[in-house]
């Protein structure tokens, strides 16, 4: 669900152009403090896995279909700054080599979905970690809220981008009303397999999930009897 | 880069000996982004302009780039979402309406319908010339010098170049999951999926962290040669 070309007016796609561009700076400079010289190949390969998930196509109803979108869960996996970089590499590919987006559009389609749909994701995934108990298993809870919250953060964004530079009257209360409830559904639906894909990689590599850095391990971790001090001897 | 992996990508249609194909990149993206801003520009109203666009970028794309007419229509598909939306329009933008067919169409809402439509296949066929006649590599060499950010330029040419390594390992994993009795697009099977996507991250993550490290020990200094 990428914003085509003529869609907005021309200043409007300026404009967030500009607004993408300053982004995806930002994140470039952070992404690189953290990634260092792993950068490259680290965020390229992240960024083909979130492709790939975005293939996934899942019936809607009316014979239209979607598909994952993934703001969340590259922020919650990687961390905001490379997940919105990810996202934003990702759409600069979709639009360039399969015109899917528009080129004008770009710039749109990067901050809705590269920077609002990851950072306002995050923001939720922090902010639910403050009310979590402050274990690995409320990562993926987290996550699904997050992804809850992004989906309808991005369409409300695009319907006020809708209102300055659309090319249509329409009844904005109506559209609003309309994209948001519809989105929700769409959230909801990200927010599962969000959460259940976090769930996935915490339970087999805790340490690589960026969001659940500094959280204690849910349950004690197993000791087995060989594992056990050897006694006795000095004793 | 390595033989044998196709990117996934259209990257050239193997029409390889036209003009079109063999312009630089860097000249295309130009021409392209100019083309695209100029048709978003044009006031819907004016509509011989985009009669004259359209028969301009189809000249392009089947007579001097000779794409063929099947590879671009299969990827015309795309835009079949907006489409909808638009076809939408003439029910909810408000004006003075008119009757068709017995049913009730606002003016205005047929022009933003029209605008969106035309806009976005035009929009949409000039950048599948682009995809169409451009190998990924030349396109990422055109984004270079038109100074586009080095480490951006980097990221995207991994993700290019991994692209079908990773897609591949997915549906090698989907493939598994249906032989298993499993259909990966109902939500009854979804936690099955997510474990499947939450392995492929991790498949994916390990392999940028080998690929990092086969990139040291031979001699990567943050610049790709």
């Amino acid at each position: 669900m990428h914003v085509p070309d003529g869609f907005l007016d021309a200043p409007t796609s300026i404009a967030t152009g500009l607004v993408a561009a300053a982004g995806v700076g930002i994140a470039l400079r952070k992404a690189r403090a953290e990634l260092d010289d792993r950068t490259a190949p680290m965020a390229g390969l992240v960024a083909a896995f979130v492709f790939a998930g975005q293939m996934m196509n899942f019936p809607v109803g009316a014979g239209t279909s979607g598909h994952l979108l993934g703001g969340a869960l590259a922020a919650v996996l990687v961390g905001p700054w490379t997940g919105a970089l990810c996202l934003s590499v990702v759409l600069m590919v979709q639009a360039l080599f399969m015109a899917d987006g528009g080129l004008t559009a770009l710039g749109t389609n990067i901050t809705l979905m590269g920077l609002v749909g990851v950072f306002v994701g995050y923001a939720a995934f922090r902010l639910a970690l403050l009310v979590l108990p402050r274990n690995v298993s409320s990562v993926p809870v987290a996550g699904a809220i997050g992804a809850l919250v992004s989906v309808p953060a991005a369409a409300a964004v695009f319907t006020a981008l809708f209102a300055a530079g659309g090319t249509a009257d329409v009844p904005l209360g109506t559209v609003l009303t309309a994209m948001l409830g519809w989105h929700t559904v769409i959230g909801a639906g990200e927010a599962a397999v969000t959460g259940l894909v976090i769930g996935a990689v915490v339970a087999s590599r805790p340490d690589l999930v960026y969001g659940a850095r500094g959280l204690a391990a849910a349950k004690a971790p197993l000791v087995l009897p060989d594992a056990e001090p050897v006694r006795g001897g000095l004793a | 880069m390595g033989a044998g992996h196709g990117s996934g990508l259209p990257g050239g249609t193997g029409q390889g000996r036209t003009l079109v194909y063999r312009a630089p990149a860097h000249v295309k993206i130009l021409v392209l982004l100019a083309f695209v801003l100029t048709v978003v520009a044009t006031p819907r109203e004016w509509f011989g302009a985009f009669g004259g666009y359209l028969v301009a970028i189809l000249g392009v794309a089947l007579l001097v780039a000779r794409i063929p007419f099947g590879w671009l229509a299969k990827r015309m598909v795309i835009e079949v979402p907006f489409l909808v939306f638009a076809a939408l329009m003439p029910f909810v933008v408000r004006g003075p309406e008119i009757e068709v067919l017995g049913v009730g169409l606002s003016e205005p809402g047929l022009l933003a319908a029209w605008g969106l439509a035309a806009k976005g296949t035009i929009g949409v066929l000039a950048s599948l010339t682009l995809a169409a006649t451009t190998e990924p590599v030349a396109v990422l060499a055109g984004l270079q010098r038109l100074r586009m950010p080095d480490l951006i330029v980097q990221i995207m040419g991994f993700m290019v170049r991994y692209l079908s390594v990773v897609t591949g390992d997915l549906q090698r994993m989907l493939t598994a999951m249906r032989s298993r009795g499993a259909d990966p697009r109902s939500p009854r099977h979804w936690p099955a999926l997510a474990r499947t996507l939450g392995a492929l991250f991790v498949r994916s993550y390990e392999r940028g962290e080998r690929v990092h490290l086969a990139m040291l020990s031979r001699g990567y200094d943050g610049r790709l040669p």
